[in-house]
């Protein structure tokens, strides 16, 4: 059985017990899968990125916000035209990963020149100066309050009474399983081996005649779409846009979370993405659950799940350095 | 290839199996009886909100959730609204429209509030109206004065509580016009709708030539400098601002670094002085002289009967938090609902609710009339100058009303309410 007739057969089988799962959710966890689901599409680029081609990037939130501000507006956009529908969503995400992709190629040429350090600096940069773009052209991006996304109602053949919730989640799982799907195969490819030779000996990668620089630019760009479509995706879900969703402080989560998940190993990027919307809602149970005077609680509530994160990370690099991933399979024979 | 399938197979019909279960269970609660209100059961109210409890606008505004919960608890002690104690879900946005979307869905789906109570600000808020209204949430009283919540065709369940934006950059710009005529004024506006309607009104009075410099900040960046450096330049001698609290005391800080004395006007939403003292610490002398306007009572009028009532029940309720105009909006909010749930009576539904809105003619501690109607979904009409003099903050001259559209501003002879005897309003 060739390698894309067992990805295809695995994705077939993991839509199935998904959509069973939207269908046994209350509406408030479907909306959460769905975040997860999103997130999932940029952890797995960012996965390749670093788990495989090695170059960090600090700014993936900031690739996630083009294609999100891309959905943004060229859905508002189709609608003040009279264009609806959801054929049109479609055609909107595509543009919001065309977006990304452009952006991921303009970084990824700069980064193929730089190594380590100089290379973290300028994606922070890229995550730094994100604000500062949406308050410069504050006609078109709406500064901090950002735009809302023009959003249609599930088909009217789903059924009048059809959670919304259930729509989006369908929605942002059908773009991860498709993302997972696509960089599964990817990495079996000819062009994987040639990114895991370039992570671990350029030199050795030269001289097996695989051009480096094409290598990684090429990686970089296939992560920025997958970003590019996480971002678009997180649009649609929360039918707004703004630079506090894409702060530097996502960046870093996204990076943390597959660290945490376990680099290297797509699977990885599911545990982190699942981390990204657990830990969260953990901590505020936590809080909730305490009985604090009010300023204390306030304290906590905000930054909690910041030190959680932080925890998560630093237990999980001392006790299993390969991350949830890592463990999973020694327990699992 | 067929272990495999096995595999696949038997992973399919558990998960199906499971799903089966869980859809079975869930059409059994919804069976039989009338449908049930989300929210409010016969012996309790949910409802949720989002603050900045932390983040760059929490500061002062942090403590009007815990004003209001205090209220509530004063009325729950006194035996609810029909038998109903009130639970008031806080849930904290750090006044970043991401996590708003976020909070709001975990207070609308999955803690199933009533409605959502006074939810602040403009970026944040603006950004749920939508979800609010495909869920048929009623969306009461929004902290902010922007025009978005007055919009009943498009919105039906949403409605403000502070006068528009627009309202009150004409109030302001009437006081400038007539006090400080000839002078330069300029103005400085946080850069989303709050500044933009603002600055809508000033130039309503003033004339687009009538403003010589326009500026305006993000909340993410908290540097003035260039801004207040402008004015200096521009030699604006009255400056206006539309801006929260952190941002009035970082413009009072930045122009006194910069040796530039401006007369100062500020919105009443970044105005309040102990919250600016509290800010600017030391320096808290330069609030002397701020010119703004406000529409509830003052904490220094401590002769006021609300002001009486708000602090005893701050003491016996609120932990004796520091008393100031935060507690006094979020406890003026919160009688507001109470009002409003006595008016919806007994049987209680989202629509009696809205009803009992827009059937309007409430009264409480506001100076200006509260305008609900059938068609119109904004809160107070109007204001009052306040100004800062030897650190004590007062009401001078008369209450001005005026629309966001072309109405001259005009003076409102209506006096306000005084408070039940025992501080719970009655149907």
């Amino acid at each position: 059985m060739t390698t894309l007739v067992r990805h295809l057969m695995w994705t077939a089988i993991a839509a199935a017990a998904l959509l069973a799962v939207t269908y046994a959710l209350p509406p408030f966890r479907n909306y959460q899968l769905a975040t997860a689901a999103a997130y999932l599409c940029a952890t797995a680029g960012l996965t390749v990125l670093v788990g495989l081609s090695g170059q960090l990037s600090l700014g993936h939130g900031a690739v996630m916000a083009v294609g999100a501000y891309a959905v943004a507006l060229s859905q508002n956009r189709l609608a003040d035209a009279g264009l609806t529908g959801n054929g049109v969503l479609v055609l909107s995400l595509a543009l919001g990963v065309l977006a990304a992709l452009v952006g991921g190629l303009i970084v990824g040429l700069a980064a193929a020149r730089l190594r380590g350090p100089y290379l973290a600096g300028v994606t922070l940069a890229v995550a730094v100066a994100l604000p500062a773009v949406t308050t410069v052209w504050a006609g078109v991006f709406h500064s901090d309050q950002g735009l809302s996304v023009y959003l249609d109602p599930p088909p009217a053949g789903l059924g009048y009474d059809f959670p919304l919730e259930r729509w989006q989640s369908w929605l942002a799982l059908a773009g991860a399983l498709l993302v997972m799907l696509l960089l599964a195969n990817l990495l079996r490819s000819r062009f994987g081996r040639s990114l895991r030779a370039v992570r671990d000996d350029e030199a050795a990668a030269r001289l097996a005649g695989i051009d480096v620089a094409r290598t990684q630019v090429l990686a970089f760009v296939v992560s920025a779409g997958c970003a590019g479509l996480g971002g678009g995706l997180l649009a649609v879900l929360t039918q707004s846009v703004s630079p506090g969703a894409y702060s530097l402080t996502l960046s870093l989560f996204l990076l943390m979370a597959v660290v945490v998940g376990g680099l290297g190993r797509l699977a990885g990027a599911v545990w982190g993405a699942l981390l990204l919307v657990v830990l969260p809602d953990l901590t505020h149970t936590i809080v909730a659950s305490l009985t604090l005077s009010p300023a204390a609680a306030q304290r906590l509530e905000g930054n909690l799940p910041l030190a959680v994160f932080g925890l998560t990370l630093i237990v999980v690099m001392i006790a299993a350095p390969g991350g949830v991933q890592g463990v999973v399979r020694r327990l699992l024979p | 290839m067929h272990r495999i399938a096995q595999r696949g197979l038997a992973l399919a019909v558990c998960v199906s199996l499971f799903a089966a279960t869980v859809a079975c269970s869930s059409d059994d609660q919804g069976g039989g009886g009338k449908a049930a209100v989300p929210g409010v059961t016969d012996t309790e109210i949910v409802v949720g909100t989002h603050m900045p409890l932390t983040g760059p606008a929490s500061a002062g505004y942090s403590k009007i959730a815990p004003a209001s919960k205090a209220y509530f608890d004063f009325v729950n002690a006194n035996g609810g609204v029909n038998g109903r104690k009130i639970t008031y879900k806080v849930m904290d946005d750090g006044y970043n429209p991401a996590n708003t979307q976020q909070v709001v869905r975990q207070l609308v789906l999955q803690d199933k509030v009533f409605a959502i109570l006074n939810g602040l600000g403009t970026p944040t808020h603006s950004g749920v109206l939508d979800f609010l209204k495909t869920n048929r949430v009623p969306d009461l009283f929004v902290a902010s004065g922007s025009r978005s919540w007055d919009q009943p065709d498009k919105y039906p369940g949403t409605f403000g509580f502070n006068p528009d934006y627009t309202v009150e950059g004409k109030i302001l710009a009437n006081y400038v016009k007539s006090n400080f005529a000839g002078q330069k004024t300029c103005f400085l506006g946080q850069s989303d709708d709050f500044g933009t309607d603002s600055l809508a009104g000033v130039e309503k009075v003033l004339g687009k030539d009538g403003v010589t410099a326009k500026e305006t900040y993000v909340v993410t960046n908290t540097n003035v400098a260039p801004q207040i450096g402008a004015f200096k330049t521009a030699g604006c001698q009255v400056v206006i601002l539309a801006t929260v609290p952190g941002f009035t005391a970082l413009a009072l800080g930045t122009a006194a670094r910069l040796s530039y004395k401006p007369q100062f006007v500020v919105s009443n939403v970044g105005g309040d002085l102990p919250t600016l003292a509290k800010l600017l610490g030391e320096a808290k002398g330069l609030t002397e002289g701020l010119l703004g306007a406000n529409y509830l009572p003052l904490m220094f009028d401590a002769n006021d009967p609300w002001i009486q009532l708000f602090q005893k029940v701050n003491k016996d309720f609120g932990g004796g938090a520091e008393f100031d105009g935060n507690v006094i909006y979020g406890m003026s909010v919160a009688y507001l609902f109470v009002q409003v749930l006595q008016a919806a009576g007994k049987d209680l539904s989202r629509e009696s609710l809205l009803a009992a809105v827009e059937k309007g003619g409430y009264q409480g501690p506001g100076l200006a009339p509260l305008r609900y109607a059938k068609g119109d979904h904004s809160g107070y009409g109007g204001e009052r100058m306040v100004k800062v003099s030897g650190g004590v903050q007062q009401f001078f001259g008369p209450t001005y009303e005026t629309d966001e559209a072309d109405a001259p501003v005009k003076e409102y002879a209506g006096t306000p309410a005084t408070p039940p005897a025992n501080g719970v309003p009655t149907a």
